[in-house]
């Protein structure tokens, strides 16, 4: 019986009109944790409901705890008919239960009802009591903290990081319950959220328990998905990173509390347990395990090629799509030079005319693109017993060649022993487990050395084939499978680690596409063993020799033995290791790479149509689809890529979804100019038919306006780098002549090449050969790509690469857009048009809402794809504006503070252009009405104010001093509602209509700032306060009364957004990192007047301080204020 | 291909001044668009027409969403829905209850019922302001009216702290509640060189002086109504016209000390028993409700047109008024209340108001009239 749980209704506000005869509301409310439910006495006829409860007692378990939210209810009485429900608030008590996070949860919560929105707020006051249960069987797993966040958290700092933590959780969907049939929409939606909620809490246990078993105390970059399966069941899955962190006692003043239980376990566990999987034991001796490395070409990495039940996949993806490796386009006169070795690139015509390559090609192009032509069947064959259709898409060539062609002891001859050394050390410690992925992005320096490049895999299953859907196995086998396979793309990529790696699904009907992905990279292992915490240790013979600065370039796989064809050059920083001429990752850009000039938004994107079908057959048909779509978007990637000069792909993520007719491929990513990898060539483009004058001077023209481009996109993100070309000649190896190719036709001819070699030349080209229609389309609708207007500018990572100076305004927005296809009849070319479009235009009115914030940068954008219906295409997009100082964009990070210290109101003004000025007037106002607060004292403030908080208000109480007179006189709740009240000569008996009507929290709502991001621009995260997951259905039956789908989801997303912040300024929290919409489902039905919409959301709950201003300002007042609103009630 | 839905959606609410004036105004979608299109501030972004209209879409849907809260401008600021700067909240209050003069003038006076609600459009249609910013105005013009009704003490401050409004505009509110409620005639052909700010500086005026709330704040009575212990009073006046010795001598006075001042003393002292006639008339019938309706419309009549007509400046009428009211208060009887009957007068006869003067004169009213209670 390790927890008691504590809960007190404090008050209600603007409570809707229940009682129509009156106009007022009978007002009770439900407090139920379990199976355990207390009621509050009704308070009549009010829409301002003081309850003023006991403390409800709950005694429970800490599994409970865990798994269970506190349900608020709050209901209308009625004496003749059944209560009326007014709305609910689910209440994750989760935060409470570690020890550094809140100690209560005190606020005001919106009053949520799935049907009519949000209806009144609640004021609430939460507490636990934990008791510490040493029991070692136990289910629970208190204390592990969970951090939204893919880096490791502010104020933190790892000491082991432990490895890869999933689990999944799978249920019967209520909606799909025979009961649903009889019973309301409300009680069906609520039925979900409860379930979904249970089930998250449940999760989340279970990933605690694993990471205690690891030794861990904190779960980074938790990564939790719903798969709303239908008929077959609701998943909720989740990933993540485990690690043990530990709080850096900085000296910022900020209250540290000792790490406490799971801390100390992690540190002593592991001796204890032997079989947990310590990856550092066997370090020490590093002889003893050298061997792994070199066995696995022939061990375990051999199933690719060799194993019965995938080669045909693999090798029927891995001709044509080079999506991973971004060096493997880079196809040079290889055919001439090597012929064999490498895969002909002319593969995406395989699919429609494959009998032509084996003349055209080079013998292992022959060869393998007779594989794949063969592959189609083999697989139906394969896969329909064990009802699973499977197939896998990745980079796979690479896989391939290495198995195949790489063969054993190749190991070593180019890093040199270190490497090796290193290599063979990170290789045990990693091997053990099973797999070594993180979900992380971005990392401690020195903790990536090498990166492979993208690897990726995808597998199309059937729903409706699942033996057992209520268990969790089946799926369980799916990942385990997409994983291992990911796993042996990363070692045939000589990585033994895969970063940035992330899971997703899509589901139509009973087809359901899983894929993984991530970035294969090299690791220090100092981070994963015990007992080395010390980081500036001694390990030096583990520090790669590389500089940090371009180290993580350089390739990670044997030179002579590349897994796929790639055109490597000398690194251009250090010109020690070898680099690849174009890198691709799913990573952030660490933060000491050297790049040039700025970086910038690239998406690709692509809508293939797809005959309807039912079953096996259409998941064949679409597995057979998604190798060229993903060859397609990667085309894409590198032609857009090369149009803005860049070498690097950060941040890469692909979504393909599954609609009825269609599937949707996206990739966006962040393209980089990286200084240590060669500069990247213009594109060249060639006539198929020379001699005809009108195509020549259409190709002409067509040039003119890529080079155009081109130099405009240089001059436009600043890509300046120091002229290369010159080094590149006197660097030690002579430079093969680069040339790219990328071939739009299978007939190739050899004089066009020699044609094309004086047109650029010494300096690689990327041909494009324009040679049919299609062709032309797309070098049209890669020039339409508008380039961002003036002065903003666009990424998809954490941070814009060449951008440093942060203002601290930020907004951040979700937009949703829903496109219906009039035209059944499209194209594919048509309808690549029409997704094109859709995406730039929403880009461009981002651009257009957000223009008052330049200058300014849109990073983390995510756009997320779905096809809800037949001829339907939504896409969803959250993102942050943030604004820089744009004078000083050469600046370091380290000078920011100072420029932007003074002014106070600035986040409150995000639209300072707009409202220049009565700003000055308002701020004054503002700030008296701040000023008052945090002198009094009431009962919730004491309870939650740690020592921090005290100190900033004492702070703030110094700098308002003076400045405001009437900060003595706020003691009583209707007094601190404004300044203005205070001079009103009201006596109490006259104006209590008056206040009435105005007491309650008179005082304005804390501000809550979210952004996508890890970081809040110009100020210091002193403490996580909790993880935010939240899962909200909400429906309609009126939906022209609530102003059509537009305006239902408009409300429906503002709601979301405040229900987020209402639990954040619960926890104590002034803000929202890494906050993500995970989920956006809706299905309409206008016919009927109705639409549902489902939204997931998740986030961590942070307190900040402004970095510059010692003084508090307005932050810390609104946290202030945040505390005395919610007492207000109390009191 | 058509947009099904389309949302945007921000932490921090998102609003661009321009489109809320056009929903403000009355604009549909639509038009507004054309409107930010021809405005031509969008041509530096190479806006196209479909990104203006989403954006214009989108913050009409908000501000759809805000109308509710902006109906108790309180609880925008205790809200949850919406996140909104302090100072984006003021704004947002303070344009909402903005309103057109030419279309105040109209409804001033009138009872805020659903029958002047139904003749919006023919005012519309008059003052060219859209219907469905007439609805708005008027709808707040009835919810301020019916808030401030019920609740004691002074009018203006009542209102500021009910609808968070500025200075001005509570006290542009105060003057439409007190014509409202009082229902002063401001319709008739003869009012309409007045403007609402004229009459919403007589309203102040009133308010001021002629209220109970005025004498004393902690009079149990409000500033809405007129104080009817000072209607009553005024009564008293009518010995300035019906006694034959006082008129005679009053005359002379106000005669000796405007000799040789002004260009009109001879209209001047040829109607003087016209006018003093006309102005006692009209202060002691303002005990008849019906007379108060009236009472501009009657001061025009009676007092101010004759005056026109005689071609008096307006420093003539500020003279001939000081010296009417200087010279009752030396006779015995009457003193102050003459002085705050007459002052007030003042501020209607010349739309070009001599603000100074009132001003300068404000606090020697307040004075005299408080003197005035104290001795009666």
């Amino acid at each position: 019986m390790p927890g008691k749980l504590k809960a007190k209704i404090v008050a209600g506000r603007h409570l809707p009109v229940m009682d129509r005869a009156s106009d007022l509301t009978d007002a009770f409310v439900e407090v139920k944790f379990g199976n355990t439910t207390f009621k509050t006495d009704v308070y009549p006829k009010s829409l301002n409901p003081q309850w003023n409860s006991e403390w409800f007692k709950f005694e429970v378990d800490d599994e409970d705890l865990q798994d269970e939210p506190l349900q608020i209810t709050v209901l209308d009485h009625d004496t003749y008919s059944a209560n009326d429900a007014i709305g609910k608030v689910y209440i994750d008590i989760d935060p409470l239960l570690y020890s550094e996070a809140a100690s209560v949860i005190s606020g005001w919560f919106p009053i949520y009802d799935t049907i009519h929105g949000i209806r009144g707020e609640i004021n609430v006051l939460v507490k636990v009591e934990l008791f510490n249960d040493l029991n070692r069987f136990r289910q629970s797993s208190c204390g592990v903290k969970f951090f939204c966040t893919t880096s490791i958290p502010k104020g933190y700092r790892a000491a082991i990081v432990h490895g890869f933590v999933e689990e999944l959780v799978v249920n019967e969907d209520p909606e799909y319950q025979w009961i649903d049939r009889i019973r309301t929409p409300r009680a069906s939606n609520e039925a979900r959220q409860r379930l979904i909620f249970l089930m998250s809490g449940e999760l989340q246990r279970k990933i605690g328990l694993k990471v205690l078993e690891m030794g861990g105390n904190a779960v980074v970059g938790y990564l939790q998905c719903f798969d709303l399966e239908g008929e077959s069941g609701l998943v909720v899955r989740a990933i993540g990173t485990a690690c043990t962190l530990e709080k850096l006692s900085s000296g910022s003043g900020t209250h540290t509390h000792p790490n406490t239980a799971p801390a100390s376990n992690a540190c002593n566990s592991p001796s204890k347990d032997g079989k947990e999987p310590v990856f550092g034991e066997d370090l020490p001796s590093s002889s003893g395990p050298s061997t792994p490395f070199r066995a696995l070409p022939t061990s375990s990495s051999s199933p690719p090629p060799f194993s019965p039940s995938k080669p045909c996949s693999r090798q029927s993806s891995s001709s044509d799509t080079d999506l991973s490796l971004t060096p493997k386009t880079e196809m040079t006169q290889s055919p001439r030079l090597r012929p064999g070795i490498f895969l002909c690139p002319s593969s995406p015509i395989l699919s429609t005319d494959t009998l032509s390559l084996p003349g055209s090609g080079t013998l292992g192009c022959g060869h393998y693109s007779g594989l794949r032509a063969t592959t189609p069947p083999p697989l139906a064959s394969t896969h329909s017993d064990s009802a699973l259709l499977r197939k896998s898409v990745s980079f796979t060539e690479d896989l391939l060649l290495a198995a195949s062609g790489m063969g054993s002891g190749s190991m070593g001859k180019d890093a040199g022993p270190l490497k090796t050394l290193l290599r063979q050390q990170t290789q045990t410690a990693l091997e053990q487990r099973e797999f070594p992925f993180f979900t992380l992005t971005s990392f401690p320096s020195g903790f990536l050395l090498h990166v492979g490049g993208v690897v990726s895999a995808r597998s199309v299953k059937l729903l409706d084939r699942i033996h057992n859907p209520d268990e969790p196995e089946t799926r369980d086998a799916w990942w385990e499978e997409i994983r291992q396979e990911i796993k042996s793309h990363a070692k045939a990529l000589g990585c033994h680690a895969v970063v940035g790696y992330s899971e997703s699904t899509s589901i139509c009907e009973e087809v359901c596409i899983l894929s993984a992905s991530g970035t294969a990279a090299i690791l220090n292992p100092r981070y994963m063993r015990e007992g080395c915490l010390d980081l500036g240790g001694s390990d030096q013979r583990f520090e790669d020799p590389s500089p940090s600065s371009c180290g993580f370039c350089h390739i990670p796989y044997d030179e002579l033995n590349m897994p796929f064809p790639a055109q490597l050059t000398y690194c251009f920083h250090c010109r020690r290791q070898k680099v690849p001429d174009v890198l691709f990752t799913t990573i952030d850009l660490p933060s000491d790479a050297a790049i040039a000039g700025k970086g910038c938004f690239i998406q690709a994107r692509l809508c293939r149509l797809k005959k309807k079908g039912q079953g096996e057959a259409n998941a064949t048909a679409i597995s057979n689809q998604l190798p060229f779509m993903e060859y397609e978007l990667h085309t894409q990637l590198m032609n857009k890529l090369k149009l803005r000069s860049m070498n690097a792909l950060f941040g890469l993520r692909i979504q393909i979804s599954v609609g009825e007719n269609m599937l949707l491929g996206l990739a966006s990513a962040t393209g980089v100019y990286l200084t240590a990898l060669p500069a990247p060539g213009g594109i060249q483009i060639a006539g198929k038919t020379p001699g005809d004058l009108n195509t020549e001077q259409h190709i002409l023209n067509i040039q003119k306006r890529i080079n155009d481009t081109i130099a405009k996109n240089k001059e436009f993100y600043e890509v300046n780098p120091p002229d290369l070309t010159e080094e590149v000649v006197g660097s030690p190896i002579p430079e093969p002549r680069l040339r790219s190719r990328l071939f739009r036709s299978h007939s190739e001819s050899s004089d066009e090449l020699s044609e094309l070699d004086l047109s650029h030349g010494k300096k690689d080209a990327f041909v494009l050969e324009v040679d049919d229609t299609d062709a032309v389309e797309d070098i049209h609708s890669l020039l339409t790509d508008a380039s961002p207007p003036k002065g903003f500018y666009s990424c998809n990572t954490e941070t814009m690469p060449g951008i440093y100076n942060w203002t601290s305004a930020l907004q951040m927005f979700t937009s949703v857009r829903v496109l219906r296809l009039s035209n059944a009849n499209l194209s594919n070319q048509a309808l690549n048009k029409v997704f094109t479009d859709l995406c730039e235009n929403l880009l461009k009115s981002f651009y257009f809402k957000l223009r008052s914030m330049i200058p300014c940068c849109l990073s983390h954008l995510v756009f997320s794809v779905a096809v809800p219906e037949e001829d339907l295409i939504q896409v969803a997009v959250t993102a942050v504006a943030m604004t820089f100082d744009k004078d000083q964009t050469q600046e370091k990070p380290a000078e920011k503070p100072i420029t932007k210290g003074c002014s106070e109101a600035e986040d409150q003004l995000q639209f300072s252009l707009e409202l220049c000025t009565d700003s000055s007037s308002i701020n004054s106002q503002s700030s008296s009405k701040n000023s008052g607060v945090p002198e009094s004292s009431h009962l919730s403030t004491r309870d939650r104010c740690s020592t921090w908080l005290e100190l900033l208000r004492l702070k703030a109480h110094t700098i308002r001093r003076g400045s405001v007179k009437t900060s003595r006189r706020t003691q009583s709740l209707a007094h601190s509602v404004s300044s203005l009240e205070h001079s009103s000569p009201l006596t109490e008996g006259r104006s209590r209509s008056l206040r009435s009507s105005r007491s309650f929290g008179g005082s304005s709502v804390s501000v809550v700032k979210m952004t996508p991001l890890s970081f809040l621009p110009g100020t210091r995260i002193v403490k996580y306060v909790g993880i935010i997951n939240m899962f909200f259905i909400r429906e309609t039956t009126s939906l022209r009364e609530e102003g059509g789908v537009s305006g239902f989801l408009h409300s429906f997303v503002a709601e979301v957004f405040a229900m987020v912040r209402a639990h954040v300024a619960a926890l104590g929290g002034n803000a929202v990192v890494s906050y993500s919409m995970k989920d956006c489902v809706l299905m309409e039905n206008p016919n009927k007047n109705q639409c549902q919409c489902l939204i997931n959301v998740s986030g961590d709950a942070v307190i900040y301080i402004r970095e510059t201003d010692q003084e508090v300002t307005g932050s810390t007042a609104n946290i202030g204020l945040s505390c005395t609103s919610s007492a207000d009630g109390a009191t | 291909m058509a947009v099904e839905l389309d949302v945007f959606v921000g932490n921090t609410i998102i609003m661009s001044e321009e489109v809320y004036q056009l929903w403000l105004d009355g604009y549909t979608v639509n038009d507004a668009v054309k409107v930010r299109m021809e405005g031509g501030v969008l041509d530096e972004f190479d806006a196209k027409v479909d990104v203006v209209l989403s954006d214009t879409m989108d913050q009409y849907r908000t501000f759809q969403m805000c109308e509710r809260l902006l109906h108790s401008p309180t609880k925008l600021a205790n809200q949850l829905l919406f996140q909104i700067p302090p100072h984006r909240q003021a704004t947002l209050i303070e344009r909402y209850y903005a309103f057109d003069d030419v279309f105040v003038r109209e409804v001033l006076g009138k009872k805020l019922s659903k029958g002047t609600k139904k003749d919006l459009d023919d005012i519309s249609a008059k003052t060219g302001v859209m219907l469905k910013s007439c609805r708005r105005q008027f709808d707040n013009f009835k919810r301020v009216f019916k808030v401030v009704e019920e609740l004691k003490g002074p009018l203006v401050e009542n209102i500021r702290q009910h609808f968070l409004l500025s200075d001005k505009l509570a006290r542009d509110y105060a003057a439409i509640v007190f014509f409202a409620n009082n229902r002063f005639e401001t319709g008739k052909r003869k009012l309409q060189y007045l403007t609402f700010q004229d009459l919403a500086f007589c309203a102040g005026q009133l308010i001021n002086n002629w209220t109970v709330g005025a004498v004393d704040n902690m009079v149990e009575d409000m500033d809405v109504d007129l104080d009817k212990d000072f209607l009553q009073e005024l009564k008293e006046l009518k010995v300035l016209i019906t006694d034959k010795d006082l008129l005679d001598q009053h005359k002379s006075l106000v005669c000796t000390a405007l000799r040789g001042k002004t260009k009109a003393f001879n209209e001047m002292e040829a109607n003087f028993k016209n006018l003093s006639r006309g102005l006692v008339n009209i202060a002691t019938k303002l005990t008849n409700t019906k007379d108060v309706r009236d009472f501009f419309i009657d001061l025009v009549e009676k007092f101010i047109e004759p005056c026109r007509s005689d071609h008096w400046t307006a420093a003539d009428m500020k003279l001939y008024l000081t010296h009417y009211t200087n010279s009752a208060h030396i006779l015995d009887t009457f003193k102050s209340v003459t002085v705050i009957f007459m002052y007030l007068f003042c501020t209607f006869i010349s739309p070009a108001r001599v603000t100074l003067f009132i001003f300068s004169s404000l606090a020697f009213l307040k004075f005299s009239k408080a003197a005035w209670l104290q001795e009666s």
